[in-house]
């Protein structure tokens, strides 16, 4: 610690080249801060503990094939299934086409299977006792400054109402929260109607629900009792395909692209970027101390000395510029989520993003010091003092 | 008085590919503790090599070189910065100072490898530029001091942890006559009131009248001038 000055010192000496060095390492660790968590949060989508206690049952031919909605009963009688849901997609938009809505016409326990997420229990009675009463998020009813007691006119791409149009109306009896607070989840971002409504007023659907959500008592059980429910519509016209609902984020994420490998590509580019830069600053300021390194061997710093105090000062440099970095990602993540009113979803910059962030500055720092300390380890004092 | 310093047959070759050149022959070598001695001869002579092998910057190729009883010669590289730090004090020409460090943090530098706290260091750095006489300028960097200041402020570097040899390599080469006189007077004082033994190159005969007495150094070889 005593040795900071000195190490300090030697970083500033040229300020306007650190000052560039800093701001070119806070970008990608910035970038990084944001990216990362983008990362992280797709290679979690589907791990939550609830996810792997839940199935998911659709058409095994396609998932546009609907289901009959006489299997709920059936699926009831499994053993190992507690409670069993329906949905169907509802397609719906908001005033414009373009502002489209997660929108399900779902049975009214659905929202029970799903302890991640919560409604008041006078907002659940009420969605009870309310045909055309919806559930929203309240991710989605603050973006639309929705509240409860509001009707919302939704329009669905799909089903026509009774009247031929496809103009639906429903009534706002209650906000969907996550459970933990700081918890962000899909749902905060639908709209979900009841299905015997939707099944009633529009002539096509004939009692067909489009996928079944079942919980399950024990994770462990969930292999077993997906392949139950598959059994019942065996050899029928609807046959079944029963996947964890972490099984079944797992394909689609895999569907989207891999995230995470263009994530560390760009990140990998940025940084072999950032090693050349930071590598020739850090060259370029070792080259100009030569006669100050050789004084410091003079005056009876050992040579290992020498070559810590550089390496410390090039983990210094990459520190400064990317703890800066990674703080201000942290700090801009959840302004430009506001901003966006929920249109982006930055997730916060994680404990997990912070340890790899941290854990690459101090491993660039090294890579890009290592050579830069063995030329001053090795500097030959009588040779740098006469300025050979 | 003892020998501080006991050369004996040094010879130093530098290879420069295959060619090979002795700068250094045969020197032998008494200097005795507290001497101040002058190294005086041209350029090319070989006087900052023989004061680089005598403060332990350099090795010798040959011979022997014992300074207050230690075999320096025999010494690894650990070890002679070692005693570089415990027992020589240096002072180059162009002061050497760490332009970004004031001249407070610049006399401290060798302090940082004893075990002082940092209120000891600053209270040893601070009597060494007093010894010196720039108790005012303790804050100033280098650029903010003129040449003669910044060679006081690197003797004060070279004195703080009270080695017992100094060595100047043309300590007042690039001063002009008044501050190379101020050094010269300062470096006197050090050898007569505080002992210090000291060796000094340079070109500049007044400069030479500072010590005791001078020694000239001719390609390679010592030739003993008679004393004035
Ligand atoms: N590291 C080295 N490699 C090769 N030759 C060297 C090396 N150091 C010194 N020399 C040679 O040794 C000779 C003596 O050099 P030295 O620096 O000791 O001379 P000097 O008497 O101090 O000269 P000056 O008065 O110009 O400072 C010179 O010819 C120089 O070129
Ligand atoms: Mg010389």
């Amino acid at each position: 610690m005593k040795y900071l000055h000195l190490i300090w010192a030697a970083l500033f000496r040229r300020k306007t080249r650190t000052f560039l060095t800093l701001v070119s390492i806070l970008t990608a660790f910035l970038l990084f801060g944001m990216l990362d968590g983008v990362r992280t949060s797709f290679a979690n989508v589907g791990k939550s503990a609830a996810g792997a206690k839940r199935l998911q049952t659709g058409s095994k031919l396609s998932f546009i094939e609907t289901l009959p909605q006489s299997l709920q009963a059936r699926i009831a009688q499994v053993p190992g299934a507690e409670d069993v849901a329906y949905a169907n997609w509802f397609g719906g938009a908001y005033q414009d086409p373009h502002n489209q809505v997660f929108s399900f016409a779902v049975s009214p326990n659905y929202i029970d299977i799903y302890p991640e997420v919560d409604v008041t229990p006078a907002e659940r009675k009420a969605f009870d006792r309310t045909r055309t009463g919806v559930l929203v998020g309240d991710v989605l009813a603050a973006k639309y400054h929705w509240k409860v007691g509001d009707k919302l006119p939704l329009q669905s791409n799909i089903y026509p109402n009774r009247d031929g149009s496809k103009n639906w109306s429903f009534d706002i009896v209650g906000i969907i929260r996550a459970t933990r607070p700081d918890d962000k989840q899909f749902l905060q971002g639908a709209v979900l109607m009841h299905w015997k409504y939707f099944d009633e007023s529009n002539p096509y659907n004939r009692g067909r629900v489009g996928w079944y959500v079942t919980s399950v008592a024990d994770a462990g059980q969930s292999d077993r009792v997906a392949r139950a429910i598959d059994a019942l519509s065996a050899n029928s016209d609807h046959e079944t395909k029963t996947m964890t609902e972490q099984a079944a984020m797992a394909s689609w994420v895999k569907q989207m692209g891999d995230i995470g490998f263009i994530v560390v590509s760009i990140m990998g580019a940025v940084f072999f970027t950032l090693l050349l830069l930071t590598g020739n600053t850090m060259a370029q300021a070792v080259r100009e101390r030569t006669s100050e390194l050789a004084v410091l061997k003079t005056i009876g710093f050992s040579s290992r000395a020498v070559l810590a105090l550089v390496l410390a000062e090039s983990v210094l440099l990459v520190l400064l510029g990317g703890v800066i970095g990674l703080g201000l990602a942290a700090l801009l993540g959840p302004i430009m989520s506001a901003g966006s009113g929920g249109m982006l979803n930055m997730p916060p910059v994680g404990a997990a993003s912070w340890a790899l962030g941290v854990g690459l500055m101090i491993a660039i720092g090294l890579l890009v010091g290592v050579l830069p300390a063995w030329r001053a380890m090795r500097l030959n004092i009588v040779d740098a003092l006469a300025g050979r | 008085m003892g020998n501080l310093i006991e050369i004996r047959d040094l010879a130093k070759v530098y290879t420069r590919g295959k060619q090979k050149v002795e700068v250094l022959h045969h020197i032998n070598l008494d200097i005795a503790e507290g001497d101040f001695l002058a190294l005086m001869g041209p350029s090319g002579s070989g006087k900052t090599t023989l004061l680089n092998l005598i403060g332990g910057l350099d090795t010798a190729t040959a011979g022997s070189i014992g300074v207050g009883g230690q075999r320096i010669d025999q010494l690894g590289a650990g070890a002679l910065a070692k005693w570089r730090a415990a027992n020589v004090g240096f002072v180059f020409q162009f002061y050497n100072l760490m332009p970004m460090l004031s001249a407070q943090r610049n006399v401290e530098l060798p302090l940082l490898l004893t075990k002082l706290s940092s209120s000891e260091r600053r209270q040893r750095a601070s009597i060494a530029l007093q010894l010196v006489g720039l108790a005012d300028r303790a804050s100033h960097k280098p650029s903010e001091l003129s040449g003669g200041q910044q060679q006081r402020v690197a003797i004060a570097r070279a004195i703080v942890s009270d080695p017992t040899l100094l060595v100047c390599d043309e300590p007042t080469g690039d001063l002009d006559r008044q501050s190379a006189e101020d050094v010269l007077a300062l470096l006197r004082t050090l050898n007569r009131e505080h002992g210090k033994t000291i060796v000094m190159v340079t070109h500049d005969p007044k400069a030479a009248e500072y010590a005791n007495h001078t020694l000239h150094l001719d390609k390679g070889t010592l030739v003993e001038q008679a004393v004035a």
